[in-house]
């Protein structure tokens, strides 16, 4: 027997993210590290919990080994409940066939049955690539209270960007009248955050009748979205203002995990009202060693610094050893910086190994690009890998010293 | 081979009533982020122990708190897991007008229900002024291949004997029997004592229960080990890695600061496969801004630093403001300093405050002690 929940919530997160290059090469993009200890899908789960909402449904597809291990049984976010909890839905073989996710609505729709035993009034679709704290339960009320049949939540960019997102016309009452998915020359800038509420009855019609359409690519953004508009549906945008970051890309996740840092950082993730939740081991306190030198950075446990840190964000259990200079890094869980080794402007992925006296990326200033090191990479001592360069394999370190 | 685990939680409360008056000594805050009874309990853990019992006296509401369901330490268990065993009303001494159990043994007396209930052939029993990282499981095999029915793990003085006086003086022959057990009174030569950690097999430990009982003994080492030398097999089983032992705020202070010797935390929280579980807080990451200057420390995660600390210990959420210095100090959790503090040789309890521009300072011999919830 299921309990009749209010709103269920469904996270996509099967994408590749095939801009993450090397951090997604083993790992699916909602499972990569941010902000030293949490995950990308953190945010939407802690989101989901701290919105009241205890039955998430997390859809994956791509490297899910990562993933799988670590949402588990949801324990660190409260979701390991008897009744609803989070759940990991993966593709799966049915009566008519196997089919892998086509899209986000067909990935959707291949669980209509999991939102069907908790028969809830609405259903929340998120998606596991955005950083960003909101509080789910006030767009759940504003839905009910516009008494829509989709809301979407938006929020503005400057017109510069906007061709990169999904654009709302908006009337003076908050309804959609038109939308345009990256258009070229964007009508508005509420762009919408891929965060729908839909009553679950509309939400059934309109994926089932997706399914049937073999023209469709089984998408919210291309094809739901614009099929209930034709319509005529009631469509609401609700205005989101606070800190959201698509982390689809290396700079932006970069730089999205530099906003943690500073005296009033953008995005602040210290407050008790509104935890951000993670999986993590048992790690000791963090050392500071007698001549170690850090500068506006975020730091958690395990680490030992014995080196020097600048505008850097350290994951857990990061050893920086003496004469090492680490400057506008993002260094991910239990990487070793080796002695005298100098690393800029650069994302190391978790339990790489950078040798001592080795180089990486250049000052930020003068960079072209980000360096970016896969996880478990093994860099030689006295390596010198340049700016702008992806390792994603070992071999790839003797080609780009060739090249 | 089954075991499960006994906590003594109270047991040496009296040693450091600064910290004790409002908590037990197990869950006394130490090491940035843990309790003492972390160091118990993750080493049972670690040896595969999955029920412990956690033998409580009083003040123990922080302790529950801290252990909530157990799942912290991967214990919250449909068989097994763990247990806090509340005074019962067998602990209580008629002929003293209804006082609770004063001693290692009358405590045990008062989990005879819970020892009874066991299935398992052996119990380990730890107090919580003891900070080790052992492997328990080799204690064990060894109980196991001397045959014995008592094993005390026992740590070498070398030389302090300030701490000898603490605990019991144990003499073991080269086989590791026991030979002598006694109290230190200050003058002879002393190798080993004991660590009050130890491996009991279930019914020899039940027919010491009863027979305490009868005979009304209630010192565990002179009525029990010391009595029962010759027909008991009691062994020895000295354990050489770091161990620290808190038996005053002094003691608390020096040994927390021995936490920046790299060997001591090396010792403690970077062994292989055997990690020290803690309550999980999910604090965000510690924030260092421009400004700061953190030298020689040992800090947790979500705090803020602003200004300066030098040769301290910092636990989950402090706040160290601008133009703050913090030097050889234990801010426990939450506390937060003003901007302009200056601070040197002083431990804040939980939640303190000190307000802009305070000035205070102790001495390594006799630390500044601020008790939790202050405002200065």
């Amino acid at each position: 027997m299921f309990r009749k929940k209010d709103c269920v919530a469904m996270l996509l997160a099967g994408g590749q993210g095939s801009r993450l290059y090397a951090l997604t090469e083993k790992t699916a993009k909602p499972a990569v590290s941010f902000g030293g200890k949490y995950r990308i899908i953190d945010f939407p789960l802690s989101n989901c919990v701290n919105s009241g909402i205890d039955t998430v449904g997390v859809l994956t597809q791509y490297q899910p080994l990562v993933l799988n291990d670590y949402i588990g049984n949801g324990l660190p976010w409260d979701l390991d409940r008897a009744q609803g909890g989070v759940k990991i839905l993966p593709p799966y073989q049915g009566k008519k066939g196997a089919d892998w996710y086509k899209g986000t609505a067909n990935a959707i729709y291949q669980n209509l049955e999991f939102i069907d035993r908790y028969d809830p009034n609405y259903v929340i679709i998120l998606s596991g690539d955005h950083i960003y704290k909101m509080d789910y339960a006030k767009m759940i009320d504003f839905h009910k209270r516009m008494n829509a049949d989709c809301t979407i939540a938006v929020i503005e960019v400057s017109l510069k960007e906007a061709s990169r997102f999904g654009i709302m016309s908006v009337d003076e009452n908050g309804k959609i009248f038109k939308f345009a998915e990256k258009p070229k020359n964007p009508e508005s800038t509420s762009a919408s955050m891929g965060i729908y509420v839909f009553s679950k009855d509309v939400l059934f019609k309109y994926l089932k009748e997706d399914a049937e359409n073999k023209d469709s690519s089984n998408d919210f953004g291309k094809n739901i979205i614009p099929a209930m508009l034709a319509n005529g549906e009631r469509m609401y945008a609700y205005p989101f203002v606070g800190y959201w970051k698509d982390v689809g890309t290396i700079s932006s996740l970069w730089e999205a995990n530099m906003d943690l840092l500073g005296e009033n950082p953008e995005l602040s993730i210290g407050n008790e009202e509104w935890r951000i939740y993670s999986r993590h081991d048992a790690h000791a306190p963090q050392f500071v060693g007698e001549n170690a030198i850090i500068e506006n950075c975020s730091i958690t446990e395990g680490c030992e610094i014995y080196g020097t840190v600048r505008n850097s964000v350290l994951g857990a259990g990061v050893c920086v050893k003496a004469g090492a200079v680490v400057e506008d890094a993002v260094i991910m869980d239990d990487v070793v910086i080796g002695e005298n080794a100098i690393v800029k402007y650069s994302i190391i992925d978790e339990t790489a190994v950078i040798g001592d006296g080795c180089s990486i990326g250049a000052n930020k200033e003068k960079a072209k690009g980000i360096t970016v090191i896969a996880a478990g990479i093994n860099v030689a001592p006295n390596t010198v890998i340049k700016d702008n360069k992806m390792i994603s394999t070992q071999d790839d370190i003797k080609e780009k010293e060739e090249a | 081979m089954e075991v499960a685990g006994l906590i003594l939680s109270n047991i040496h409360n009296s040693a450091i009533p600064e910290l004790t008056g409002i908590r037990t000594m197990a869950s006394i805050p130490f090491g940035c982020r843990y309790r003492l009874v972390d160091f118990p309990l993750s080493n049972m853990v670690n040896s595969g122990i999955t029920k412990i019992g956690i033998v409580t006296h009083n003040n123990y509401q922080s302790l529950m708190d801290h252990i909530g369901t157990g799942k912290d330490w991967d214990l919250a268990r449909r068989s097994g897991g763990i247990k806090i065993l509340p005074p019962f009303i067998t602990t209580y001494d008629d002929s003293n007008g209804g006082r609770l159990y004063t001693t290692r043994l009358e405590a045990l007396m008062g989990v005879t229900g819970f020892i009874s209930r066991c299935k398992e052939d052996y119990i380990v029993i730890s107090d919580c002024d003891g900070i080790c990282n052992i492997n328990l499981q080799d204690v064990i095999d060894r109980h196991v291949e001397t045959q014995a029915e008592l094993t005390i793990v026992t740590r070498s003085v070398k030389g302090n004997l300030d701490i000898a006086s603490r605990s019991k003086v144990i003499v073991s022959g080269d086989d590791g029997r026991v030979v002598d057990v006694y109290s230190y009174l200050g003058n002879e030569q002393v190798s080993e004592i004991s660590t009050n950690i130890m491996v009991i097999n279930r019914t020899f430990l039940l027919n010491i229960i009863s027979d305490a009982g009868s005979h009304g003994y209630s010192n565990f080492y002179q009525d029990i080990v010391a009595r029962n030398l010759q027909r008991a097999r009691i062994f020895s089983y000295r354990y050489d890695g770091i161990f620290i032992q808190i038996t005053s705020l002094e003691s608390y202070f020096r040994n927390s600061m021995s936490l920046l010797n790299t060997d001591v935390r090396k010792g403690l929280f970077n062994q292989a496969q055997r990690p020290i579980f803690t309550k999980l807080r999910n604090s965000a990451p510690t924030r260092y801004v421009d400004g700061s200057k953190v030298v020689n420390s040992y800090v947790a995660d979500g705090c803020v630093i602003e200004g300066t600390v030098e040769n301290s210990i910092l636990f989950r959420g402090v706040t160290v403001g601008k133009g703050t210095v913090v030097k050889n100090c234990i801010l426990m959790q939450d506390t937060v300093t003003g901007n302009n503090v200056s601070l040197n040789c002083v431990i804040s309890d939980k939640n303190v405050v000190i307000r802009e521009g305070r000035t205070l300072s102790g001495h390594e011999s006799m630390p500044f002690f601020i008790p939790k919830g202050s405002m200065v």
